[in-house]
């Protein structure tokens, strides 16, 4: 009888083992991988679904089956056990989740050390704070016309290098500055004149990123990286991954940052190293041989000349929504002009400091 | 067990008191702690009601990827006002106010709370408060989240409607530190003779966390609301990082009351719970002091855990991962509590009917949310799922298939006790199925979404996700509907329902040991304290079959 007992539970505890581990590695919730980061986060993700399965499935399963052979008969009017506590019992479901959560903090650590790269205890602090500079706040505030007439600054310290090449070396990681704004994101590309509203990346090559925001917060999220850093206007934050994966994946933006929020979107595009140089001579072309806006080909052609159904479907283009235009924004007085030249000073000032 | 029942019989007065609470008494200004937890109930799921209706509108919304039933202003108003009103005017309120003044003097033996006046104050700030807050939608609903981060706060265009909000919330928080001064102060002072703190019921350990937490971390909320609302209506910079303000301390000041403010929402549950499982068992509750201990060690934890919401905000890393240790801890006493509770319904005769099944209920449905909680405790994996869906369905499984369920559980164990009649059973039983299928419809596909891409906050998303939406959006339209039975039932029950019998249930608690509904004094005589509040059960020598639990689980 005991022993049977034992055999059963041996069973169960068994079935929900394999059942647990199965689904760690079948479940299917995750989007594609397509950067190393992504790689390491699976595996993480995986186990601890392993172990949230385990515990859901014996949790749920003592449920059900008290529910059923412990449901009180018609007629049964008496108590169950007077069972107040059983201390060895309470002592292992202290210490079991106690280990297990202890293992699941040292593993998420090393994967996060992983991910970042770096000994990070090392590292004084992760961000920086930097005062908003006195143009920045000048710009914040500046109509679009005065912005619009502001002298361009000299774009290019001639003591540097020639842009392509620069970047082209592949055992450096390549930076590129991101700024966030209501709804748009920007990339500058530094020591070069590539400033774009799609980011581009070579594969297998160290990407670093310097983010900040220019009117409030947003987050900068791609779910194929399994990474996501917050935006935040005077401070600027980073951000690390490499990718591994040709492809063309979402740039989303994560924090709520207004209205137009589920439209913050753009493109990452992972390509070869051939392809990325090729694109990078492209817009580097494009940028010394034209005024700064039409670095902006892809964002605004040429806002402030734009009217608004024009530069929101240009946007919406740009998100993948397949259509003409969201309908309430053809009626919504507050997506206005003023937002479209609030948005134009900040790109104008987001090339002169560049 | 029958003859602790006959015992407690005795002590009651022959005859039902004439002396009965009149019904004017619930719209007056009354310092009856029973008249004040019953004004809170009902005025606290009006709000609730309106609450849904918001979030009925948000999944109507949601139904397509394109903006197209509101616009995205007001949507992000439903979804910002939504959940200010469920946190502020329906949870909070609800389990502390409302079940907290009817039954911690009953359970303590008390005549009423310690400071009867600062009891009726401090509900009459919420009907006000509530009032004001929805009021913002006729000048343009804050819009910004219920967390409000500035600068977005600061330059919404809906100042007027944040300045609403940011004074409510002000106001809501004032009422919840009075209600919960009162709370610890009629718990450590107004306990029964021969009632220590080891013989009072869990659901009083666990309002006594909740007070705390209360106390702690409000006035802080109180301090950021302050300084957000002189951002934004006297251009003072505190926030602003166009004037050298941070708006990542605003997140710190927030959080430092937001997160303990899930435990001030959930304790009170479990105490409910703690309650409602041994009664419906037939059996003591499991591991008593470790439930007790377990709500403190949360509330002491819950106090040092808030970063884990700011893990993508460019917080330090060594505060990363102080924070994700802190927070991986608290799964450690919640799954005490978790386990205890099992343990309770093994070798019990349970009776299923609607307040144990909502029980048993809360107990799955927040194993799921703790779990995915545990997952989002891991510092790298949250930094993909911040901001997602997947957030969206792990605190609606805490708050909704947690607080929620547990206070329908509570509704329909304490009802006969609040209102002296019996609730209907089959209606309870149509009720209960309807939440737990609409529930887990609509919340279980959300951790898929967010974990394929969408974020939260969003009227408009990639028609990718189109499919699972429309099933949310079915979940949550079931879920508005099993409100009805529940409505029809308790309105009618109220008038019509069969009479309740003093204590139906057959349970120890001393707020059974009074008449349905309680005289306004409580008890006639005196409260008599004739066993624990979990004697349940035939002693274990006396018990028949083999012992059901050596061999089985350990």
């Amino acid at each position: 009888m005991k022993i049977q007992k034992i055999i059963q539970i041996t069973a169960v505890f068994s079935l929900i083992i394999a059942a647990s581990l199965w689904y760690s590695q079948n479940h299917g919730l995750l989007p594609v991988q397509a950067a190393e980061e992504a790689v390491l986060y699976d595996n993480l993700f995986n186990a601890l679904i392993a172990i949230v399965t385990a515990i859901f499935l014996l949790v749920q399963g003592f449920i059900i089956y008290s529910m059923i052979r412990f449901r009180r008969r018609k007629g049964d009017d008496t108590d169950g056990i007077a069972l107040h506590d059983n201390f060895v019992l309470e002592i292992v479901w202290t210490a079991i989740p106690t280990i297990l959560v202890m293992w699941v903090g040292i593993y998420s650590f090393d994967v996060y050390t992983s991910m970042k790269g770096t000994d990070f205890m090392s590292m004084p602090m992760a961000h920086h704070h930097s005062p908003i500079s006195a143009e920045q706040i000048a710009n914040l505030a500046m109509p679009a016309a005065m912005a619009d007439t502001l002298p361009s600054q000299p774009e290019i310290d001639s003591q540097q290098a020639p842009s392509v090449q620069l970047v082209a070396d592949s055992s450096l990681p390549l930076v590129i500055d991101v700024s966030a704004m209501r709804y748009a994101w920007i990339f500058t590309y530094p020591g070069t004149e590539i400033v774009t509203s799609e980011m581009h990346v070579p594969v297998g090559r160290k990407v670093k990123l310097n983010l900040n925001a220019q009117d409030v917060n947003h987050a900068f999220w791609v779910p194929q990286f399994r990474l996501k850093q917050d935006t935040i206007p005077g401070i600027t934050t980073n951000m690390e991954f490499t990718p591994n994966k040709l492809g063309e994946y979402p740039i989303i933006c994560a924090e709520l940052c207004g209205g137009y929020h589920g439209g913050m979107r753009t493109t990452i595009t992972v390509q070869t190293p051939t392809e990325y140089d090729s694109w990078l001579k492209e817009e580097a072309e494009v940028a010394s041989n034209s005024p700064q806006t039409v670095a902006f080909k892809q964002v605004l052609k040429a806002p402030t000349q734009m009217s608004d159904r024009e530069f929101l479907t240009e946007q919406a283009q740009a998100m993948r929504i397949d259509r003409d235009l969201p309908t309430e924004i053809q009626h919504d007085d507050r997506m206005n002009h003023h937002h479209m030249h609030e948005m134009a000073s900040y790109l104008t000032s987001a090339t002169s400091t560049n | 067990m029958t003859q602790v029942i006959e015992r407690i019989s005795a002590t009651q007065p022959p005859e039902p008191s004439s002396d009965t609470t009149h019904w004017r008494e619930y719209f007056s200004f009354s310092t009856d702690h029973k008249v004040i937890g019953i004004q809170y109930l009902v005025t606290t799921f009006g709000f609730y009601l309106l609450g849904g209706l918001m979030a009925s509108v948000i999944r109507a919304e949601l139904a397509t990827p394109d903006t197209d039933l509101v616009s995205s202003d007001l949507y992000n108003g439903l979804f910002t006002v939504h959940a200010t009103v469920m946190i502020f005017l329906w949870i909070v309120p609800a389990v502390t106010g409302g079940f907290g003044n009817y039954l911690v003097p009953l359970m303590i033996g008390a005549r009423d709370m310690a400071f009867p006046k600062l009891n009726a104050v401090a509900f009459w700030i919420i009907p006000p408060a509530g009032a004001l807050l929805l009021s913002s939608f006729f000048f343009g609903a804050p819009s910004t989240g219920w967390t409000a981060y500035p600068p977005l706060s600061i330059l919404t265009d809906q100042h007027v409607g944040q300045a609403i909000w940011i004074f409510s919330i002000i106001l809501l928080g004032t009422s919840s530190i009075l209600a919960a001064v009162n709370f610890v102060v009629t718990i450590f002072s107004m306990r029964m003779p021969g009632m220590d703190f080891f013989s009072m019921p869990l659901f009083c350990w666990a309002i006594l966390s909740a007070s705390g937490l209360v106390l702690i971390a409000t006035p802080v909320l109180a301090g950021a609301m302050i300084l957000l609302g002189f951002d934004l209506l006297a251009g003072t910079n505190f926030f602003n990082p166009t004037g050298g303000g941070d708006p990542v301390v605003y997140q710190h000041l927030f959080w430092f009351y937001s997160h303990p403010a899930v435990y001030v929402m959930i304790l009170p549950v479990f105490g409910i719970i703690s309650e409602i499982l041994p009664v419906h068992s037939r059996k003591p509750i499991f591991g008593y002091k470790a439930i007790a201990f377990s709500s403190v060690f949360i509330c002491i934890l819950g106090l040092v855990v808030w970063a884990h919401h700011m893990f993508t905000s460019g917080t330090p890393d060594w505060l990363r991962i102080f924070f994700m240790i802190a927070t991986l801890l608290v799964a450690v006493p919640t799954g005490i509590k978790v386990f205890s509770w099992l343990a309770t319904l093994w070798g019990g005769k349970l009776r299923l009917e609607s307040p144990l099944l909502f029980a048993i209920g809360f107990v799955s449905m927040f194993v799921v949310g703790g779990l995915s909680g545990v997952m989002l405790g891991s510092v790298p994996v949250d930094i993909h799922l911040h901001d997602t869906y997947f957030i969206v369905a792990h605190f609606h499984y805490v708050l909704f298939g947690g607080s929620v369920f547990g206070i329908y559980a509570g509704f329909y164990h304490w009802f006969p006790k609040m209102v002296g009649r019996m609730l209907n059973e089959f209606w309870g039983k149509v009720h209960f199925v309807l939440t737990f299928v609409g529930f887990n419809l609509c919340f279980l596909p959300m951790h898929l979404l967010g974990l394929q891409g969408m974020p939260r906050r969003v009227a408009q998303y990639d028609p990718q996700f189109a499919n699972i939406n429309v099933i949310c959006s079915i979940g949550a339209f079931i879920l508005a509907i099993s409100t009805f039975p529940f409505l029809f039932n308790a309105a009618w029950s109220w008038f019509y329902g069969p009479k309740a019998v003093d204590n139906p249930w057959n349970a120890l608690t001393l707020e059974w040991t009074t008449s349905s509904p309680p005289h306004p004094h409580n008890w006639i005589g005196e409260p008599v304290l004739a066993t624990g509040p979990y004697d349940y059960g035939v002693p274990m020598d006396e018990f028949e079959e083999e012992s059901m639990f050596t061999g089985t689980i350990d």
